[in-house]
C-alpha cells in the first residue's frame, strides 16, 4: 500500500528532516521525494509505503496534520488510489 | 510516481474549489420488521438501524482521513415507514418517527429519511396515517427527514394527496413557526421519486432494493466552476466539453470511496449519486456556474439554456467513471443553500415561475424556497401540482420543498443555519387556486405512459 504525502509552505531549515523522522516513526518508508520551490512555496511530494502502519491511515493524517501547524506548513498524507482514481483510467 | 501536477490539482479542488463527498448513505430495509404490536415494531426497527449502522460513521471519518476528502455527511435512508406502520396494530404513525429520531442520535448520522410514503395512486391505511402525522413528526423530531410520492409517470398525479400535503405543509410551517418553519425543511412531495436517491430530505430505501445499501453522493459546484474559468469566452462545446471531464474526475472519485465504504463494512455498494449540491459557502455554487457561462444574473433569460447544458454535461461525464450510476444526478437548484441563487433572488433576477423553468431541465425541482407564512394552503398544493406535473409528462423525477415561513413576508430572510443555510422570502402569485385544488380526484397518466 502506498501514499502521497504534500508539504506545502514557506521554505525554512528542517523541513525535511522533521517530515521524515516522523514518517519513520510511523514505519512508513519513503520510496521516492520530489522538491521544488514554487513561486516562493516549499512544495515536496514524497510516495511513500504504508504497508507497515499500526494505525488508521486518517489518525496518522491528523498527527501529521499537527505537525505541519508546528512547523508552519501544510502536511497532507492521502492514500494514493484517490490519484490513480481521479486522474487514470 | 503519480504526476505532480495531478496531485496538487486534486489537492487544489479539494482545499480551495470545496471538492467534497457530500453524503454516504445507508440505506437498510424495514421490512422484516413489520407486523404485530407497534411497539414491538419501533424496538425491531431501532435494532435493526443501530446493529446495521453502528459503524456508519467512525468508518466514514476513517475514508475521510485515508484520502483526505471531506465526507460531509453520514446518512441513513430506511423502507418508506407507512408500508411498515400500515402493518402494524396502531393508526398512530409517531412511535416509529421517535424511534428513527433515536436511532439517528445513537448511531451518530445528522439526518434518517425514509417517514415517507408512496401514494401516487392511491392510499393504503398506512399512507393516510403516515400523512397526517407528517406536521406532528417533523416539529417532534430533529434528524427524521419526509417524502411522499404523489405522482408518476405511470400512475399520474394523486390529487387528493395534493391537497392533503399542501394542508400538511403550512401546518408544519406553523408547528416549527419559532425555528423558522424548520420542519419543511425536513419534507419533499415527489414526482417519479428515486428509490436509492442518497440525499435528503427525500432519500429512501425502496421496496426493491437489498436488505443494506450502501450510496454514495458526490459534490463540487466549485470545481465545475474555476474549471469554466479557463476557458471564458469559448464556445458552448468547450464548455461541454470541461464539465464533462470535470465531472468524470469528480464522479472517479465517489467511486472509489462507495468502493473503499462498502469494502470497510461490507455492505454491498448501491450507486454513486453525481449530483452538483451547492452549498452556501462562496464558490460552492450552482448559479456561480451559470453566470461563468455569460448571464448577468443566475434567472436571467439564458438560465434554462445554460442549466440544461450543465445537467446534460454532468450525467456525460460522470457516467462513464462509475460502474453504477443513479440516485437524481445531474444539478441541484435549492435556493436557501447557494450564495448565488440567494443573490438573484434578493435582486429579483430569480422568481419562482423562472425556477419551475428551471427545475424542467436540472436534475430535481423547487428546493428549499421560502414564500411568505400566508401563503394560502391551496396555493403551496397548486405549486406541488405544477411541479408534479412536469416530473410526470417529462418522465423524470421532479420534487417540491417550500417553507411557507411562519409570519415572515417578502423581503425578509430565514435563517436554517449549516448546509441549509437562509432564504429571502419569495413572491407568489396571489390570484387564487383554490377551486382547482377542492376538485380532488385523479390526474390520469399521460399518454406516453403506456409503452407496453
Amino acid at each position: 500500500m502506498r501514499a502521497i504525502v504534500t508539504v506545502m509552505g514557506t521554505d525554512k531549515t528542517g523541513i525535511i528532516a522533521s517530515v521524515s523522522q516522523a514518517l519513520a516513526d510511523f514505519d512508513i518508508n519513503i520510496l521516492d521525494i520530489n522538491q521544488t520551490i514554487m513561486q516562493n512555496i516549499f512544495t515536496m511530494i514524497m510516495l511513500v509505503d504504508i504497508s507497515n502502519i499500526k494505525r488508521e491511515l486518517a489518525s496518522i493524517a491528523k498527527d501529521l496534520k499537527a505537525l505541519g501547524e508546528k512547523l508552519e506548513v501544510q502536511i497532507i498524507i492521502q492514500h494514493e488510489d484517490i490519484f490513480n482514481s481521479m486522474h487514470k483510467i | 510516481m503519480i504526476n505532480t501536477h495531478e496531485i496538487l490539482e486534486t489537492i487544489k479542488m479539494i482545499r480551495e474549489e470545496h471538492l467534497d463527498i457530500r453524503t454516504i448513505t445507508m440505506g437498510i430495509s424495514l421490512l422484516d420488521c413489520a407486523g404485530g404490536s407497534t411497539e414491538r415494531a419501533c424496538e425491531k426497527v431501532y435494532d435493526k438501524i443501530t446493529k446495521y449502522a453502528e459503524n456508519l460513521v467512525k468508518t466514514g471519518e476513517n475514508i475521510e482521513g485515508q484520502y483526505g476528502i471531506p465526507i460531509i455527511n453520514k446518512r441513513i435512508s430506511v423502507t418508506p415507514i407507512a408500508l411498515i406502520a400500515g402493518a402494524c396494530d396502531s393508526d398512530d404513525c409517531l412511535p416509529f418517527a421517535k424511534v428513527l429520531d433515536r436511532a439517528a442520535a445513537t448511531t451518530g448520522v445528522n439526518f434518517i429519511g425514509g417517514y415517507s410514503a408512496l401514494v401516487q395512486k392511491g392510499f393504503a391505511r398506512g399512507d393516510l396515517n403516515l400523512i397526517n402525522s407528517i406536521p406532528e413528526a417533523l416539529a417532534s423530531t430533529e434528524r427524521v427527514c419526509s417524502s411522499v410520492g404523489a405522482a408518476t409517470t405511470k400512475a399520474g398525479i394523486n390529487m387528493d394527496a395534493v391537497k392533503m400535503l399542501g394542508e400538511a405543509v403550512k401546518k408544519t410551517a406553523e408547528l416549527s413557526a419559532d425555528d423558522g418553519s424548520m420542519g419543511c425543511a425536513k419534507f419533499v412531495v415527489f414526482a417519479n421519486p428515486a428509490e436509492d436517491n442518497p440525499f435528503m430530505a427525500g432519500a429512501f430505501h425502496g421496496v426493491g432494493e437489498g436488505d443494506c445499501v450502501i450510496n454514495v453522493g458526490v459534490s463540487g459546484p466549485g470545481v465545475v466552476k474555476t474549471a469554466l474559468e479557463q476557458v471564458r469566452g469559448a464556445d458552448f462545446q468547450t464548455v461541454s466539453e470541461t464539465i464533462k471531464k470535470t465531472a468524470f474526475k469528480i464522479t472517479r472519485m465517489g467511486q472509489l470511496v462507495a468502493q473503499e465504504a462498502s469494502r470497510r463494512l461490507n455492505v454491498p455498494f448501491g450507486i454513486v449519486d453525481l449530483s452538483l449540491a451547492p452549498t452556501p459557502e462562496i464558490g460552492d455554487s450552482v448559479a456561480y456556474i451559470l453566470e461563468e457561462m455569460g448571464l448577468e444574473k443566475c434567472g436571467t433569460h439564458g438560465t434554462t439554456a445554460a442549466l440544461a447544458l450543465l445537467n446534460d454535461a454532468v450525467k456525460k461525464g460522470g457516467v462513464m467513471a462509475s460502474s453504477f450510476v443513479g440516485g437524481l444526478s445531474g444539478a441541484f437548484i435549492p435556493v436557501s443553500e447557494d450564495a448565488g441563487m440567494i443573490a438573484a433572488a434578493e435582486c429579483g433576477a430569480l422568481t419562482i415561475d423562472k425556477l419551475e423553468a428551471m427545475t424542467c431541465v436540472c436534475s430535481v425541482g423547487l428546493d428549499m424556497i421560502a414564500v411568505p407564512g400566508d401563503t394560502p394552503a391551496e396555493t403551496i398544493s397548486a405549486i406541488m401540482a405544477d411541479e408534479l406535473a412536469i416530473g410526470v409528462i417529462n418522465q423524470k423525477t421532479t420534487a417540491v420543498r417550500i417553507i411557507p415561513a411562519a409570519g415572515k413576508k417578502v423581503g425578509d430572510t430565514v435563517e436554517f443555519g449549516g448546509l441549509l443555510g437562509s432564504a429571502p422570502v419569495m413572491p407568489v402569485h396571489k390570484f387564487s387556486s383554490a377551486d382547482f385544488i377542492a376538485r380532488g380526484g385523479h390526474i390520469p397518466a399521460p399518454i406516453h405512459s403506456l409503452k407496453n
